[in-house]
């Protein structure tokens, strides 16, 4: 069935028209220690850092879970930015090793998964370090839209009787054949929790694979 | 059997709630665990019209389609979406029954075959039928249709990602387990039977059934101490494993954190790691990420070259952490599966 075939993304290099610069969604998450007065020091400073990123702020990197990275990407973010206080300064001790150790662990298995490492990096910004952070955050911004968009079709693959069979059921009439395939399902699980920064995006710019449907 | 009952009338079989077994994309393993419940099985009998179970017993899809909507009272679904024929034959079951039961690994999280989501389509038809381990000198290779004298016959086409039940059709509850150890298929099948009777209450929907809610570490009897992991080890490249303590400690890649208990802990109490078959523990969204956090938390090293050389230990992180929940994990699949490869 075709049809349920996800549709594959364009060529990763060169993917941006020349027309609109494709701007990456990144999804940044920061120490309330550290990386997000950073980045709130940068405000203050009036530094500016591109729009793309979307800052989320936990109490400490170590209270990273993959399970928001991963989460993340299989909902339209082109990258994520992890960023905790530097080594040996952790308001916790030394829970930003752990944060080191799974952004490690969670570069290998995105690759395995074909992912590209880049789209997942690590910076280290003390709370005095504004400007640094937003150095940091244009760096990312390029290296990531130089790469392209990933369009990662997690929620395609379901389909949409899944989350709302009674519905379903009205539609198809009580056909044999079940309900037409769904251009674009929903995962439930998602629903009701997605990222709330995603949603803030202008579509043609973070959507790109909604737009070429 | 359904025709057996309709011809008969009003009979006693007619009134028996109606139980339908349908195997998917799966090795047959859910089946020989269902008929291992041993006597237990006339019990299902008695209980229960069997009005499919290919593995076991004739039984037409036209007989299926040609029922009411709802008629089937439970449907046990193992195996996963390979291909459009089990899709569709998934959404018909859905339709004619009142439950449907994602039954195992397969249909719950996508399993073994999951796995195949690491690898494009063409890939997948490259290693069966032009490796030199085939004998295909021709090249042949399945076409889903083709035009004979008679008409044109179609094969169950391969669908490029495959997918859990639950990402086909609603699901009512999930027994999980590769397969589902036998005394909790009837611990499960007798709390439905209980509910039918109305003398046990029916479990709420979405509810795991057959399992517990903690996990595998729970149920192992091994010693945990201080966790921290200097080395990860293969099997093989250990003599002697100590059997009190735990096999994580030991520097063995244990899933037992991340999995789900209600096997028991069979493996760890004999020395071979949990390999993660009953699936994310309760509250867990994405296996993988859950067993990633964990190991991560255990490695005894502070830097970055350090780090990576504890990790050199685990050579295939996405058959480690995702094992037999890729399908049902955030990402569902590796890049290639869903790339278009022309095939």
């Amino acid at each position: 069935m075709s049809t349920q075939a996800p549709v594959a993304p364009a060529p990763v290099e060169g993917a941006a028209p020349a027309t609109t610069t494709f701007e990456p969604v990144i999804i940044g998450f920061t120490c309330n220690w550290c990386s997000y007065r950073a980045a709130d020091l940068a405000g203050t400073a009036r530094t500016k850092y591109p729009p793309n990123v979307r800052l989320i702020r936990l109490m400490c990197s170590g209270r990273l879970d993959p399970t928001f990275v991963l989460k993340a990407f299989s909902e339209g973010a082109d990258a994520v930015l992890v960023s905790g206080c530097h080594p040996g300064e952790c308001h916790y001790i030394e829970q930003n090793y752990k944060a080191l150790r799974r952004f490690q662990l969670l570069q290998r298995t995105i690759e395995a998964l074909g992912i590209e490492p880049a789209r997942l990096q690590l910076v280290w910004a003390s709370a005095a370090e504004g400007v640094r952070l937003a150095n940091e955050i244009a760096r990312v911004t390029e290296e990531v839209r130089a790469i392209g968009p990933l369009n990662w079709p997690a929620g395609d693959i379901v389909d949409l009787d899944a989350v709302d069979l009674s519905a379903a059921w009205e539609a198809t009439g009580g056909d044999a054949d079940g309900p037409p395939e769904a251009p674009g399902g929903v995962n439930p699980d998602h629903a009701a929790g997605s990222l709330p920064a995603a949603a803030s995006q202008p579509a043609a710019a973070t959507q790109p694979a909604e737009a070429s449907r | 059997m359904s025709a057996a009952a309709g011809s008969n009338g009003k009979t006693a079989a007619a009134a028996k709630p109606k139980l339908a077994i349908f195997g998917a994309a799966s090795c047959g393993g859910c089946d020989v665990a269902i008929v291992n419940i041993h006597e237990h099985i006339v019990d299902v009998a008695n209980a229960f019209d069997i009005v499919l179970w290919p593995t076991v017993m004739d039984g037409k899809y036209s007989d299926i389609e040609a029922m009411a909507d709802h008629e089937i009272t439970i449907t046990l679904v193992s195996g996963s979406m390979r291909t459009d024929e089990t899709v569709h034959l998934a959404k018909l079951l859905r339709r004619k029954s009142k439950f449907v039961v994602s039954f195992g690994s397969c249909a719950s999280e996508g399993c073994i075959p999951g796995l195949a989501n690491l690898s494009s389509r063409k890939e997948i038809l490259d290693t069966a039928y032009s490796t030199t381990s085939t004998d295909n000198p021709d090249g042949i290779r399945p076409i889903w249709e083709f035009q004979a004298p008679e008409g044109v016959l179609h094969l169950p086409e391969f669908e490029p990602v495959l997918r859990t039940l639950d990402q086909v059709v609603d699901v009512d509850y999930t027994i999980p387990g590769c397969p589902p150890e036998s005394n909790q298929i009837w611990a499960a099948l007798e709390a439905v039977v209980k509910a039918l009777n109305g003398t046990g209450p029916l479990p709420p929907k979405g509810a795991v059934l057959g399992a517990g809610e903690s996990t595998v570490c729970d149920e192992c009897a091994r010693k945990r101490d201080v966790k921290k992991i200097s080395k990860f080890v293969r099997v093989q490249q250990v003599a002697h494993f100590d059997p009190e303590i735990c096999l994580l400690e030991q520097g063995l890649p244990c899933n037992g954190p991340a999995t789900r208990n209600g096997c028991g802990a069979l493996c760890p109490a004999v020395s071979a790691p949990c390999i993660g078959c009953y699936g994310a523990a309760e509250g867990v969204i994405d296996y993988g990420a859950r067993l990633m956090a964990a190991y991560a938390s255990v490695v005894e090293a502070m830097k970055p070259e350090e780090i990576d050389k504890v990790l050199d230990g685990i050579p295939d992180p996405a058959g480690q952490f995702y094992r037999f929940s890729l399908a049902g994990s955030l990402l569902r699949s590796g890049r290639s599966a869903w790339q278009n490869d022309g095939e």
